[in-house]
């Protein structure tokens, strides 16, 4: 990757001091002015990847839009702890329908929108990865398909979180859920096929597909302001880690999602119209144990036996992502290196 | 303008001078030829400002016009059958919201087993869904509810259900009075939404509501529901102010005012019944019908002004409660209780089976004999299901 052309790195982190930059390069955050769309005082948990991600993403999306955004939520925790009556955190025109049709709903008031000449308005779908790629599926790839204008954002932390931790189709083999217990043979989650929808939605070559985390928040603002200067179908998977249902530290928050980067568990990329154009480089590879590690629901892998049978199979799925997205290309790198700069 | 024209196509048309702003739909029979209609007339350019989408889903089609009417378009959908039940989570959310959409129901059978043709099923099961429901006995008053239809939801800020028969209303090709666009225009006053999703102005739809205020929003929705009552017959009169035809409302006598015998239906059965009773009365027999328009809110007072003479009531109903019997049935029990009126439930129709006249005479006469059950499935073959009863018995 990528479009931002902040390359000045604090040591050690991704960290990026806006006093030092000029004043149009500084992140969407840093602007007194911005919307927070997602405002103070709702009710997520401690170090909740998601709102920390949603945030971000909505901020960005105001700015790019000028603040003529319409976002329309799916069921889960983003809509139960931003909205529970008579209060709300969202401080732009939103909309909750129901669990499964988020996207669906999108495409309504983007078609009123458009029936109605108001298409400076820009539509927002989004939902947890229960509600993108379980029951919300197939309004998804409607959507997709139809090309219609809404960038869809779904914020993945591998399970239901809301109901309390159950297995989505998102959630990682091995992982310890609710519904897949850390008990028998096979503890945790299943060797399924996995369900990798920034791939499914590159197959319907729509415009712009990316996938982001909140270990990088500076990319996640490019991310969604390079799919704002698309028209037509959009979707943005935004990695957003859960210390409830991950049962990790709420500070960690920020590094696990790093480690799933670093590890190549969870690739960082871009594609338009259904071809990969960029990838962010891994920039100091680590062993996909470290980034289990630091979560309860991969414990059984650790204690009381360890079990590298399925460390392995995990870490190969790493080296997969590794090798697809060429995240530790020699070239690229040597390119990363020159670009970082300060380095 | 007067039209030779199949039912479906009347009412394309006049959903089309309703100036909807986006049309959403899955094809399901028999509500095709409406959705095909009016996707020609918004391709052809004919209607301005109009977007219709094709969906993947009925899910999807009550979502979208979740999403467009919640951004202040005026929104339609038709559907049927399992299509209506694929869709009800949205069905209820968008009464919940109080968002005005227009749907129209070509009834027809829920399987399994899988049937195609007509009965009530459908729109029946989706009585305590929040939504009002106008149930068509012509293609004329297909075409005219309609447009009413649009005047009492956009009123209310709460959906509303057109029910017109499947394939006996949808398929068939007679003569109807087409609105004018200008008539149109008079009656149906651009759409003004009570919330709106809006950039410059911004509210949050669709809060998580729990305990504490929970009863009280449902109550709202029931005190806003029975004000339907009120508006649905200014509707209609409204209507025939403007388009000089009596259409909606909420029930129609036919005789029924001193007749002794009352028969009770919804749908366009009432044609067929009205010739029975007609042929009946002509006999000296003091029979009458009484048509229900809107099932949902249910006109009970209005139900029970109109039978206060009847001594016996017989209604029949194309959609029954397993293991009960007449879902019209309640809700009629409930108008004349504490009158002196006998009351028999006739299940008929189901599946699409067809209702005679030659059925219906010895129906009334049995009622007017006095000697009919309360509970009466009409042309089935008994001596069928009593040897598949006793087989099925016999197997346990």
């Amino acid at each position: 990757m990528t479009t931002t052309p902040v390359k000045f790195y604090q040591v050690g982190s991704f960290a990026v001091g806006n006093r030092l930059l000029p004043q149009d390069q500084r992140s969407v955050q840093s602007d007194m002015e911005r919307t927070n769309a997602l405002t103070s005082g709702h009710r997520a948990c401690q170090g909740c990847g998601e709102a920390l991600g949603a945030r971000y993403a909505l901020d960005a999306a105001m700015r790019a839009a000028d603040g003529q955004v319409i976002a329309v939520n799916a069921t889960g925790c983003l809509e139960v702890f931003s909205t529970p009556y008579p209060e709300s955190s969202w401080r732009i025109a939103w909309l909750h329908s129901l669990f499964g049709n988020a996207p669906a709903v999108a495409t309504g008031v983007a078609a009123a929108l458009k029936a109605k000449g108001h298409t400076e308005v820009r539509v927002i779908g989004q939902g947890g990865d229960g509600a993108t790629v379980d029951i919300g599926f197939g309004a998804l790839s409607g959507m997709f398909e139809r090309n219609d204008d809404v960038l869809y954002i779904c914020y993945d932390n591998e399970a239901y979180m809301n109901t309390g931790v159950q297995r989505s189709g998102a959630t990682p083999p091995a992982a310890r859920t609710a519904t897949t217990q850390a008990v028998g043979p096979q503890p945790g989650n299943v060797f399924g096929q996995g369900k990798n929808l920034p791939r499914i939605a590159m197959a319907h070559e729509i415009p712009y597909v990316a996938t982001a985390t909140v270990a990088d928040l500076r990319d996640l603002e490019a991310k969604v302001t390079r799919a704002m200067e698309f028209r037509g179908a959009r979707y943005l998977h935004v990695l957003v880690p859960c210390p409830l249902g991950w049962g990790s530290a709420s500070c960690d928050t920020v590094k696990i999602a790093r480690l799933a980067t670093q590890s190549g568990l969870f690739p960082v990329f871009e594609a338009e119209h259904g071809e990969v154009v960029a990838s962010t480089p891994i920039r100091h590879r680590v062993p996909v144990e470290e980034y289990l590690k630091l979560q309860a629901r991969y414990s059984h892998l650790f204690s009381p036996k360890r079990r590298d049978d399925v460390i392995d199979k995990l870490q190969a799925a790493a080296d997969r992502n590794i090798k697809r997205y060429a995240l530790l290309d020699e070239v690229r790198r040597y390119e990363a290196f020159e670009d970082e700069g300060a380095l | 303008m007067l039209k030779q024209v199949e039912g479906s196509v009347a009412v394309a048309e006049a959903v089309a001078y309703c100036r909807p702003e986006v049309i959403c739909a899955y094809p399901i029979s028999p509500q095709t030829h409406i959705v095909e209609g009016l996707s020609k007339i918004v391709k052809k350019g004919e209607l301005a400002n109009c977007e219709f989408v094709n969906v993947e889903s009925e899910f999807a089609a009550m979502s979208v016009a979740i999403g467009a009417s919640a951004t202040g378009a005026r929104t339609y959908t038709a559907t049927a059958s399992q299509g209506l039940l694929y869709m009800v989570e949205a069905v209820y959310n968008a009464s919940g919201l109080g968002l005005p959409i227009v749907m129209t129901v070509a009834n027809r059978a829920i399987g399994g087993p899988i049937n195609i043709w007509n009965d009530h099923s459908d729109s029946m099961s989706q009585r305590d869904s929040g939504w009002i429901q106008i149930y068509a006995e012509t293609n004329q008053e297909a075409t005219d509810l309609h447009v009413q239809a649009f005047r009492i939801a956009e009123e209310l800020s709460l959906p509303v259900m057109v029910c017109m028969d499947g394939f006996i209303l949808t398929h068939a090709s007679e003569r109807v009075d087409i609105p004018e666009q200008s008539d149109v225009d008079k009656y149906l006053p651009p759409y003004v939404p009570r919330q709106v999703l809006n950039p410059a102005d911004p509210v949050s739809i669709g809060a998580m509501v729990g305990p504490e205020a929970f009863m009280e929003v449902r109550y709202m929705v029931h005190a806003k529901t029975l004000r339907a009552l009120e508006v649905i017959p200014k509707a209609a009169a409204e209507f025939q102010a403007i388009f000089n035809r009596d259409s909606g409302g909420l029930i129609r006598p036919y005789f029924s005012e001193d007749a002794e015998t009352v028969i009770i239906a919804l749908g366009s059965v009432l044609g067929t019944i009205k010739d029975v009773v007609d042929e009946q009365r002509a006999q000296g027999v003091s029979i009458g019908v009484l048509g229900i328009i809107t099932f949902r809110p249910f006109p009970f007072e209005a139900v029970r002004a109109a039978l206060k003479n009847a001594k016996q009531v017989v209604i029949i109903e194309k959609a029954f409660q397993v293991g009960i019997g007449g879902i019209v049935t309640e809700n009629i029990s409930s108008s004349i209780a504490g009158l002196d009126i006998k009351s028999n439930t006739v299940i008929a129709g189901l599946g699409g089976r067809p209702i005679t006249k030659t059925s219906l005479h010895t129906l009334f006469n049995n009622a007017t004999a006095g000697i009919l059950a309360p509970l009466t499935f009409l042309d089935l073959d008994q001596g069928l299901v009593d040897r598949e009863i006793l087989r099925e018995g016999a197997a346990l």
